[in-house]
């Protein structure tokens, strides 16, 4: 299962109900999750990981593409 | 670079913001700052409105250096981390009145959650209720996220956009030091008795400022997303840093001999619970949908958020409101239609939370 997340433009705590709904939804697998703020960043990283995901990210012009993976 | 940055956004981080603002606060108190409100946003902000003659309160008109001191910190931090990133679009008519209506129920508690930890480390019992009360405003809002409550997108703007709320504070800045006299008997005002003449010496102010603002903004610091999280994703990061803020505060209170525990003729307090506790349910609410405390807010408004400035002049407006109209509390009790200005603010939260609601995508 793979999901993509865009909350870029989202202000807090936006970002993290999405992929908090998605990782309840999913329970593990991929998902891809866009944001535009370092806090937004922190803020999804912290929630997933807290759930057990790994978090890659990857910065494109200010904005941040972050993978979450759970087997 | 990247070991600083991972620093801030430690526990450690918002632990040692905590640690900071109830270090700085309570020394502000025995600084010349209003006794349990060494620093307080909604108060703060409220000073600043009687100052420009937004209300005629001769009692609570003062520039308060520390709220120019949390905006241009955070401007300074985020220009430094490469944060500075100027947004707006997302509902600012919403933002404003929710700015509003969060300062009216701060002025019907007296405080902003700021304050409120800080008159509870100061020993002031009725903050019990104003906590209670705001975390059931915050109990309120989480609901409406989950279920889809969304103000909708920003997107990135010009950059002078987001320096407004910087300029302003630097203007308020110089009006603050130079105190022009623009009319005859008008603004800028400055209170000589009551909670506006009391004040640190400006320059320990300002600086105390710039480095709250510069820390909240490196670390989140947030005490409206610290209930939230622990509400809505049962994250106690956020939380650790208003824990750590009671806990140091206390003990600074503790050594400087400000702890003075009980629930009646507390400064600039009242007593009356159930106002206590629902114009700060009102302020929990109100905040909850904007994103953020008004310390947040400001610190958001510093890194060019415009939407969150929006909200910063609701509740300068709002203070002016407050007092204009009898909203607002003072030592008595609350001010006459104090109460029935929280009922018409939580209606209109209510229905902003059940209208403003977003149908799943997903």
């Amino acid at each position: 299962m793979s999901e993509k997340i865009d909350a870029r433009g989202l202000s807090c705590p936006q970002p993290v109900v999405l992929v908090k709904k998605a990782i309840d939804r999913l329970g593990k697998g991929e998902i891809e999750v866009w944001v535009d703020t370092v806090t937004s960043k922190e803020n999804v990283s912290r929630l997933a990981r807290n759930a057990g995901f790994q978090v890659t990210e990857q910065e494109e012009e200010g904005e941040f593409m972050l993978k979450l993976a759970k087997d | 670079m990247s070991k600083t940055l991972s620093f801030f956004a430690s526990r450690w981080g918002i632990i040692s913001a905590g640690a900071f603002i109830g270090i700085l606060a309570p020394i502000l108190q025995k600084l010349g700052n209003p006794a349990n409100m060494g620093i307080c946003v909604a108060c703060m902000e409220r000073d600043i409105a009687g100052a420009l003659g937004l209300h005629r309160v001769d009692i609570v008109q003062y520039l308060r250096p520390e709220i120019m001191g949390f905006v241009l910190g955070a401007l300074i931090a985020a220009l430094m981390f490469r944060e500075f990133k100027p947004r707006t679009g997302s509902a600012p008519i919403i933002r404003f009145f929710l700015g509003v209506f969060a300062m009216i129920g701060a002025l019907v508690f007296l405080g902003c959650p700021w304050r409120a930890l800080l008159r509870l480390a100061g020993g002031d019992g009725n903050a019990i209720l104003g906590l209670a009360g705001l975390a059931f405003g915050i109990w309120i809002g989480v609901q409406f996220l989950k279920g889809g409550y969304n103000l909708g997108r920003a997107t990135a703007t010009k950059p002078a956009a987001g320096w407004v709320m910087p300029v302003l504070m630097v203007v308020l800045l110089l009006f603050a030091i130079f105190t022009p006299q623009f009319a005859p008997g008008g603004p800028i005002f400055s209170s000589t008795k009551g909670p506006g003449a009391a004040h640190a010496p400006l320059i320990i102010s300002l600086v105390v400022g710039l480095g709250v603002g510069f820390l909240a903004q490196r670390t989140r610091f947030c005490t409206m997303g610290a209930i939230r999280d622990v509400v809505l994703i049962r994250d106690f990061h956020l939380f650790t840093g208003i824990f750590a803020l009671v806990v140091v505060a206390f003990v600074v209170n503790l050594i400087l001999g400000q702890f003075k525990p009980g629930f009646a003729n507390q400064p600039i307090a009242h007593d009356n619970y159930l106002w206590n506790f629902l114009g700060m349910t009102l302020s929990g609410l109100a905040f909850a949908l904007a994103g953020g405390c008004p310390g947040r807010q400001l610190i958001l408004s510093g890194e060019g958020d415009g939407d969150a400035a929006v909200f910063v002049v609701g509740m300068i407006v709002g203070a002016g409101i407050a007092h204009n109209f009898a909203l607002a509390s003072s030592a008595k009790g609350p001010g006459a239609f104090g109460p029935t200005a929280v009922v018409i603010g939580l209606v209109f939260c209510l229905l902003i939370g059940l209208f403003m609601r977003e149908r799943s995508r997903a």
